[in-house]
Parts: structure tokens; C-alpha cells; sequence
């Protein structure tokens, strides 16, 4: 492959991540995604900011994955009314964050769907949240909401949420079937839409890594470390080891975590109640040692602005790894019964299959690309510090189905596991906290990306400051942006009653998509 | 008709009304035995059903009459059955009502009214549920009906009462037969009553439910009815299990040494047989939809493979 880059003069993004920016006006911002795209990039986030006030216009950016590179390409829209051109053609998944810009932003690109895709009549089709002279939404009317109908005789169509049974977050989901045969699952989200990029725009970054920490809870590591990263980015801390390596150790935890928890969900859907409870056990123990080691079950507010809250000792880096030996071998005694267990199995195998070639089209990410045999994985495809000292094991599933995403949640938890031991092993010594950036001589940044690898995925944090002290914009994008799509497709095709097994497998996040 | 076997229906229509939940709690403590939890007592079952009781009905606005009286309709027939079938003592007033083919109609009865009152109201997931029902019920019925006629064979009637005492009048006897039924009517027995591996009695994904997603609209004192109803429904098909493969030891005559001796067997054997319905579905994962039919349609040949025995040994 050609490793030069195809289009115009880059320039370095602040930050461990291998990132370079080019601003350009829509036509070639347009050639370059085709350019980008053709040579095997992805689309990793796009979004849009308002900085009018500094006569920038409105900016539509879009974050390019390629070729170990990150490129984030931005341009400004044409005022009159606002738009850009539109690149769900290239690819298919900037079609939801495209009408997302239009709902926050007021950026239109035609031909799009125009359906709302964050409004739920919280605020009215001629109000932007994310514009700066946004002065409170007014309360839209009820406008309908068509799904795209399917015809055929004897299909009807099962609309389920955004209400469940039982205690999860909002989503619709819109099922056209015969009998109990899936033709086509359209999800509508956007229930769980708070206005946190609003929010973290105001807040000074000690206060903003609280909130960015809040928003999707089982990735509380992922998001904060992300928003630290890029805040430390734009002001030029430089982390010490020993707090990288401690971030590192949050968030392989926090993926072990998810991890018991999903798979012991999964047992449970599939109705054997004996594997929730044992893996419920395994998980409760873990959270009660994060509680116990870092304060928080959950692992809130364990990594600051500069560095992390709380020290490892001697005594507790010990019990870690006693504890790693148990629970692995407590993991591998499940991992036999489960893979053994014919019924269970039946009901994984072939259930909800997506192929790589779904997964490259539609620039699926994370764990459910890595159980279709594609290596989505920010610690090694963009290569940065912790990860560059450590041994990284990538498991790769290549079926694509519930099994393959159970085997691989396997796999991660003791590559997980193993990865720990690495983290502990190599911990060196120092400080936990940066020392407070000299401003005289740093040449602040104005723009910053920050990046982890959380259980789901790769969680991006952009910050954004034209001008002034404050933030102007900050943007956090949740890898379940590209993976809904991915989930309908695995669900087409299948049985009705084997999509909670399927949705389980993925388990994509509602708050952090609907911010 | 005595006073005494007037008194003896009495009290077996008020045990089976009452003791229902506790089997169903029973069941539900050893599940959670099994799966190294505590479990929330066997008393479990009555304080959801104060709790529901205690509940106003919601139901919906354009809710007809079938889908207001069907919880009762339900309520009534599952308290039918249970009355009817040899509990204690085989012979008693209403026992000429027990026909084995008329107890299959009553449950095909009350099953075909909580299908209509599912889909009177027309949420997606009522419709749903009343068609996985129907496609359960459907294919359940006949291998019920296949399993009765071996006993009813054995005993030349289809009277449970009948088979009862023809089975009880002999001394022990193995019927390679009734080996091939009871198996077959375990099968049944899952499936009519919502259980694993057919479907999960404990699962809150209404997708994946049958009888959950046939009762997802009712609330309250309603839904009361309906979980009483269950319960009773299931301790009705252990007692036709129990009185078709293992009736030794109902009192014959009536008498109250007699009828102390069959309570406390009766007990154990339901005690037993709500332990073996937990360790089933403690090790088995739900089946995949279009894999009932076959679950069931297995369950229709081992019964059909009994009569075959029957005929052919003749035992």
C-alpha cells in the first residue's frame, strides 16, 4: 500500500496519538474522504463546531482512520443555509452522525435522510443546541417519525421500547416480520440525549473529567481517560510512566469487568440461570476490589486531569496478581462448561452472524470487528505509549456470530488478564501526577484529540479552543455509532426471540451514543 | 355421595387453590439452590401475589370484554382441573367429571382464551405470544392425548379416577408402557407450563417470551389471577403425573388415617418431583424457537412409541 499520503498538507494533532489535521474547502474535503476511503480508510467519528465567533463558520469534521494514522479533516460550511457535502456515499456510516450534526448544528447535507436523529422534540427544527447563540429549546410538536415500511404479504411490524421490560436504557427498536422471521430491524435512538458536548463546553477540565466519566458508566476509564488525554494534549502535560501505566491498568479492569458482566447476561438470556450467577460472583468480586484498591466499584474519578487519583503499594499489586490466578482458572472452568454445553451452544452458533465484509463497509469497530476477524484496536493499530512497552495479545474471532463474540469475550479477558500482569510487572516508579504545564513556554494547541480502547471499543475525545481560554467545543464519540448498524444487520434474517441473545453480544451503549 | 367424600372435594379444592404457589416457590428455592443462590424463600410466590392483589387493574382503553373476564376464566378452569384430578383419594363427587380427554379440552379452553384476550387489545407483542401459544399448544395436545391413552389402555378408561384404582388394585407392576408416557409427558408437562427449556419462566426479555408476552398487558389484581392461575396449572399436571405414574398410596376408603398417610405422600412426591422440574431446568439452556416443534413433536412419537409397546407386549 502507498504509505504516502494521498492529499494535502498535514499537520500534527497534539497528543500520543499518531494524529495530523488539514482544513479544506468541501470539494476536496469530499475528494479526500473518497481518497482516503479507496485506499482502505475508515470513518472514525465526524461532527461539527460553531465558531462563528471567531470567523471560522461552522466547521463539519470528519476523523479518518488510516493506515495507522488518524487524519482529522475539517472544512467549513457553506453559509446560506449551512451545508457540506455529503459523504454518506463513501461511507455508509457518517449517514446517522450526518443527521446529527443537522439536529445539533443546523448543518444540513443534501441528499440526506431527513429524518431527526438526536431530536426528540426537546427542542423545536429551527433551534441548535450546539450553536453558541442556542437560548433554551422550546418543545417541538410531535412530529411522526416513518420507518421504512417493508411490503409483503404477511409482514407486520413489532415495535419495541423505547420502554422494556426490564431495567435497561431507551431505544426503539422497529421489527418487519413474517411470523417470527426477522426482514428488517431499524433502531431509533436519541432517547437518553442530555446535551453533556453542551455541558462539557462550559466546564473547566477538573469539573469536565467528572462529567465525561458520567456519561456512559460501564466505560467510565474509557471516557475519562480519553477527555484527560485530550486535555492534556491541548495544554501540554507530560504524563509520567507511572500514571500511563496505572491508566492502562484502569481500563484493562474495567474491560474484564464488562466482560464477566456481558457473559453472564448472555447465559442468562439464553435461560441458563446457573452461568449469571457464577459469572454475577466473579463480577461483584472485581468491583469490590476496584472499590477496595481505587475508591470507586465502577472506577470513577480514578484518572485526574495530568496523571491518576490513587497509588498502588507493594501489598496491593501482590493481591492483584493472586487475584488474576483465580479468577482464571474460575474463567477457564466456566469457558468449559459453556463451550461444552450443547444447548447453549446451539443457541450461540450461527445467531446473529455480521461478516467482515459488513464490518469493512460499514467501518465497524472494537470487539464486535474483532469477533468478524477484522483488528479494530486502537492499542495497536495507532501505537502509543503504554502500549508500545507492553505485550499486547490481539484474539481474533473470525465467525462473526454470538459464539464467535462470546469466545472472543473470552479470549480478551485473559488477554486482558495477561496484559495486567505486564502493566504490574513493568510499573515503573514516580510521580502520579504531572507537573503543572509551564504556559510561557508551551504554544497552545488548538485543537487535541484523545483516544482509548475501551471493552466496546475505540472512545475518541476532540477538544476544540479558537481563541480565548475556554473550550469551544468538545466532542466525544462512542464506537456504538458505527456498531448499531452492524447489529441490525446481524438481526436481519434471524428469529425475533434470538435478538436479545444477539443485542447482548454487542451490548452498545444508548447514553453514550445519545450524549 | 357421603358427607365424608363431600368434605374429602372440599378439601382437596382448597388445598390445590391454596398449596399452587407454594409448589411454584418451592421450585423456584431449588432453582436457586442449584444455581449456588440463596433464593427468596418458598413462601416467595404468595407475597408477589398479596403485592399484585393489593394493585389496582390497568388495562387498556380499548380493552373488550374478553380481555377483562379472561383472567378469570383462567383462574376458574385451572381450579376445575386441579378439583378434578385424584389427589388423595381416587373417588370423589366430581371424580365423573375427570375424564382424561375432557381435562386436555379445559386447558385447551383456557389456553384458547388467554390467545384472544392476548390479541383482543392488539399490541404487537400480545399477537406475538398468542401465536407462539397457539404453535405450543398445537403440537403439546395431541402428544397429552397420546401419552393418557397408555394408561387409559392399561385400565380400558380415560377416567382418571379409573386409572387410578386399576393401577392401585394391582400389585406393583412395571408397564414397560408407562416408561415411554411418563417420559413423553415430562416433555409436555415443560412445555405446557412455560418452562425451560420451551420457554423461561424467569426472563424479563419480552421478545423472547410465550406465556410472558400473552399476559405483558395485565397489571394488578389481574395479573394476580393469572400467576395464581399458573401455579395452579402446574400443580395440577404434577398431581395427573403423579396420579398416572406413581399413584400408590391414595386412600381407597376415605378414612382420615387414610387420608393422612396419602397427604404426606403426596407431599413428598410433589416435594420430589418440584426438586427433579428445578434440576431439568437448572441444566438445560432455553431452545431456539423453531426448535420447539421438534422438542414437542419428539415428545408425540415417544408417547405413540408407549402405545406400540403396549399393543405389542401387551403390558
Amino acid at each position: 500500500m502507498d504509505d504516502s499520503f494521498p492529499s494535502p498538507p498535514l499537520a500534527r494533532v497534539d497528543g500520543p496519538l499518531p494524529a495530523w489535521m488539514a482544513t479544506m474547502d468541501g470539494d476536496s474535503w469530499r475528494h479526500a474522504c473518497a481518497q482516503y476511503q479507496s485506499r482502505g480508510g475508515r470513518l472514525a467519528a465526524l461532527w461539527g463546531t460553531d465558531a462563528r465567533d471567531c470567523g471560522a463558520g461552522l466547521l463539519v469534521h470528519a476523523l479518518l482512520a488510516w493506515n495507522g494514522r488518524l487524519l482529522w479533516l475539517t472544512t467549513a460550511a457553506h453559509p446560506m443555509p449551512p451545508h457540506y457535502p455529503d459523504i454518506s456515499d463513501i461511507f455508509p456510516a457518517a449517514a446517522r452522525p450526518e443527521r446529527a450534526l443537522t439536529d445539533l448544528l443546523g448543518i444540513d447535507c443534501r441528499p440526506h435522510d431527513p429524518r431527526p436523529w438526536l431530536r426528540h422534540n426537546a427542542w423545536s427544527a429551527h433551534e441548535f443546541p450546539l450553536r453558541a447563540d442556542f437560548a433554551g429549546g422550546t418543545q417541538g410538536a410531535d412530529t411522526p417519525y416513518p420507518f421504512t415500511p417493508v411490503g409483503g404479504e404477511g409482514v407486520h411490524e413489532i415495535a419495541v421500547g423505547p420502554i422494556h421490560a426490564g431495567t435497561i436504557e431507551p431505544g426503539h427498536f422497529r421489527f418487519s416480520v413474517v411470523g417470527d422471521e426477522v426482514l428488517r430491524l431499524e433502531s431509533r435512538l436519541g432517547y437518553a440525549h442530555k446535551g453533556a458536548e453542551k455541558r462539557l463546553a462550559d466546564l473547566a477540565p477538573a469539573e469536565g473529567i467528572r462529567l465525561a466519566g458520567r456519561i456512559c458508566g460501564d466505560s467510565t476509564v474509557a471516557y475519562a481517560l480519553a477527555y484527560a488525554m485530550a486535555i492534556e494534549a491541548l495544554d501540554g502535560h507530560a504524563i509520567p510512566a507511572r500514571a500511563q501505566g496505572l491508566r492502562a491498568l484502569l481500563l484493562e479492569r474495567e474491560r474484564i469487568a464488562n466482560h464477566l458482566g456481558d457473559l453472564g447476561a448472555l447465559c442468562g438470556d439464553a435461560g441458563l440461570a446457573f452461568g449469571q450467577a457464577q459469572f454475577g460472583l466473579l463480577k461483584e468480586r472485581w468491583l469490590q476490589t476496584h472499590h477496595q484498591m481505587f475508591g470507586h466499584r465502577y472506577l470513577m474519578d480514578s484518572i485526574t486531569i495530568g496523571g491518576v487519583a490513587s497509588d498502588l503499594g507493594t501489598p496491593e499489586c501482590r493481591q492483584m496478581e493472586t487475584e488474576l490466578a483465580g479468577l482464571e482458572e474460575e474463567v477457564h472452568t466456566l469457558e468449559d462448561i459453556i463451550s461444552e454445553h450443547a444447548g447453549l451452544q446451539e443457541r450461540f452458533l450461527d445467531t446473529g452472524t455480521v461478516s467482515a465484509e459488513q464490518v469493512l463497509t460499514h467501518n465497524g469497530v472494537g470487539m464486535a470487528a474483532r469477533a468478524a476477524g477484522v483488528l479494530r484496536d486502537l492499542r495497536v493499530e495507532f501505537p502509543h505509549a503504554p502500549y508500545t512497552r507492553l505485550n499486547m495479545e490481539n484474539p481474533l474471532r473470525t465467525q462473526g456470530d454470538v459464539a464467535a463474540r462470546v469466545a472472543l469475550r473470552f479470549a480478551e479477558i485473559h488477554a486482558a488478564a495477561g496484559l495486567l500482569r505486564d502493566i504490574l510487572a513493568k510499573l515503573p516508579q514516580g510521580p502520579l501526577q504531572a507537573p503543572a504545564p509551564d504556559k510561557t513556554q508551551h504554544t497552545r494547541a488548538a485543537r487535541a484529540l484523545g483516544g482509548a480502547e475501551g471493552w466496546r471499543g475505540e472512545v475518541f475525545v476532540t477538544v476544540e479552543r479558537y481563541g480565548g481560554d475556554g473550550l469551544h467545543r468538545v466532542h466525544i464519540h462512542d464506537p456504538s455509532w458505527q456498531n448499531w448498524p452492524l447489529l441490525e444487520l446481524a438481526a436481519t434474517d434471524g428469529l425475533v426471540p434470538d435478538f436479545p441473545l444477539i443485542n447482548k453480544s454487542f451490548n452498545l451503549a444508548y447514553s453514550g451514543h445519545d450524549l | 355421595m357421603t358427607a365424608r367424600t363431600v368434605a374429602l372435594q372440599c378439601l382437596q379444592c382448597i388445598l390445590v387453590t391454596t398449596a399452587a404457589p407454594l409448589l411454584a416457590g418451592w421450585v423456584d428455592q431449588c432453582r436457586a439452590w442449584l444455581g449456588n443462590r440463596r433464593g427468596a424463600g418458598v413462601l416467595q410466590p404468595y407475597r408477589v401475589l398479596r403485592k399484585l392483589l393489593r394493585k389496582e387493574a390497568v388495562v387498556a382503553h380499548n380493552a373488550s370484554w374478553i380481555f377483562r373476564s379472561a383472567p378469570y376464566v383462567r383462574l376458574a378452569a385451572m381450579a376445575l382441573a386441579g378439583s378434578v384430578v385424584p389427589l388423595l383419594a381416587p373417588l370423589l363427587p366430581l371424580a365423573p367429571a375427570a375424564d382424561a380427554i375432557a381435562l386436555v379440552g379445559i386447558f385447551a379452553f383456557a389456553r384458547m382464551v388467554s390467545a384472544l384476550a392476548a390479541m383482543d387489545i392488539g399490541t404487537g407483542f400480545g399477537s406475538m405470544g398468542a401465536r407462539r401459544e397457539m404453535l405450543v399448544g398445537f403440537l403439546a395436545e395431541p402428544a397429552l392425548l397420546m401419552v393418557l391413552f397408555t394408561p387409559a389402555f392399561i385400565s380400558h378408561s380415560t377416567s382418571l379416577p379409573l386409572i387410578v384404582r386399576e393401577l392401585t388394585a394391582t400389585r406393583f407392576l412395571l408397564y414397560p408402557s408407562m416408561a415411554f408416557a411418563a417420559s413423553a409427558y415430562v416433555m409436555v408437562l415443560l412445555a405446557e407450563n412455560a418452562r425451560l427449556p420451551v420457554d423461561n419462566p424467569n426472563t424479563h426479555l419480552e421478545l423472547t417470551m410465550i406465556d410472558g408476552a400473552l399476559h405483558l398487558e395485565y397489571a394488578g389484581r389481574d395479573l394476580a389471577l393469572i400467576e395464581w392461575a399458573g401455579a395452579i396449572k402446574l400443580a395440577t399436571y404434577m398431581a395427573i403425573g403423579i396420579a398416572l405414574f406413581l399413584p400408590w398410596g391414595m386412600s381407597r376408603t376415605g378414612s382420615a388415617s387414610g387420608i393422612a398417610v396419602a397427604s404426606s405422600l403426596l407431599a413428598a412426591k410433589m416435594a420430589t418431583a418440584g426438586a427433579a422440574l428445578a434440576a431439568i431446568e437448572t441444566v438445560l439452556a432455553k431452545l431456539r424457537l423453531f426448535r420447539v416443534p421438534e422438542f414437542l413433536g419428539t415428545a408425540f412419537i415417544v408417547a405413540v412409541l408407549g402405545l406400540l409397546v403396549h399393543f405389542l407386549l401387551g403390558s
